[in-house]
């Protein structure tokens, strides 16, 4: 399991296309897999299991995401203030 | 790229903007035809000496001038939703860039690897080297690399803006808060000349796109150093 992401990782050009998001918005896209890194973290962390197989949520929302997005999450998320459920 | 007096489009630089000019060739053409038999038989009927004034009905000409327009639009939509279906395909893209528009300013950012971004500001008229295109020239470009399928991803960070590159056939609106995705492949090296496409303010006519396609190489040169330089 490991290795196949490890593998994935490897041959990461850009996020591939995402059936659950077919067509033009992809705002969901980027929100997504921003939630999903995040909850992968904290999911792992808390079992003490190594996190790297989150790092595919994490290329893909930061391939995805605007830059002035993801400073402005990240800045939520330390504030406590951030919307969505992690 | 545009140049005075042009009447038709800019030559294409990717494969579904061929497309659409041929469809446009194809649909100009009915519509020459079309109007050169109007305009012919009105003068035909304007013109003639003798006139018939006790035409009840013909069905034979009824048929004709119903079953040809329905052949006629048939000739039309075919080709139409041909391509509307083949600019829906999915890709597999090879690299995405974002676009994100400001008043009134893109910028530029590339994050699959690194995070690679700047601004592309309009070269005012006074500051133009001789041979650059006056309101078209931009500080960077968007470079890509060529004959790769790019994914890009339009937002805007205050108002309404829209990119647009008629020369690749792509035109999509830069909405603040929304991720907006659309596609291209530059079938060849060149250098793509675009303005912003929605009323976003006083310079809105000043916050021109130009889009770089070059060689694989070239492109990884270039984020190297545009890396280097941030």
């Amino acid at each position: 399991m490991a290795e196949d992401i490890q593998a994935k990782l490897e041959k990461y050009r850009t996020a591939p296309f995402d059936a659950r998001f077919p067509n033009q918005n992809q705002t969901r896209n980027c929100w997504q897999n921003y939630l999903d890194y995040h909850r992968c973290q904290k999911a792992l962390e808390a079992k003490g299991v190594d996190v790297a197989p989150c790092d595919w949520y994490k290329r893909v929302y930061k391939s995805l995401c605007p830059l002035s997005w993801l400073e402005k999450w990240d800045g939520q998320r330390e504030d406590g203030t951030f919307p969505g459920k992690i | 790229m545009a140049h005075p007096s042009q009447l038709g489009f800019q030559d294409a630089a990717s494969p579904v903007m061929e497309e659409l000019l041929h469809f446009h060739d194809h649909a100009l053409m009915i519509v020459f035809l079309i109007s050169t038999l109007v305009l012919y038989i009105i003068v035909a009927m304007v013109t003639a000496k003798v006139t018939n004034k006790y035409i009840i009905d013909s069905q034979e000409i009824e048929i004709v001038w119903t079953v040809l327009p329905a052949v006629i639009l048939t000739l039309i939509a075919l080709p139409s939703l041909r391509i509307l279906y083949l600019m829906d395909e999915i890709n597999d893209p090879h690299l995405t860039v974002k676009a994100m528009g400001h008043q009134w300013y893109w910028s530029y950012e590339y994050t699959d690897y690194e995070n690679l971004g700047f601004d592309s500001y309009m070269i005012p008229t006074q500051d133009l080297s001789p041979g650059q295109f006056r309101l078209l020239e931009t500080d960077h470009r968007m470079v890509v690399p060529m004959e790769s399928p790019i994914r890009v991803l339009v937002s805007a960070e205050d108002v309404l803006h829209s990119w647009a590159v008629p020369a690749l056939g792509v035109k999509m609106d830069g909405v603040p808060g929304r991720l907006n995705q659309t596609a291209f492949i530059a079938s060849r090296p060149g250098v793509f000349y675009g303005q912003c496409s929605e009323i976003c303010g006083a310079n809105h006519s000043f916050m021109p796109i130009v889009v770089e396609a070059v060689p694989l190489e070239h492109f990884e040169n270039w984020s190297s150093l545009m890396l280097e330089d941030a």
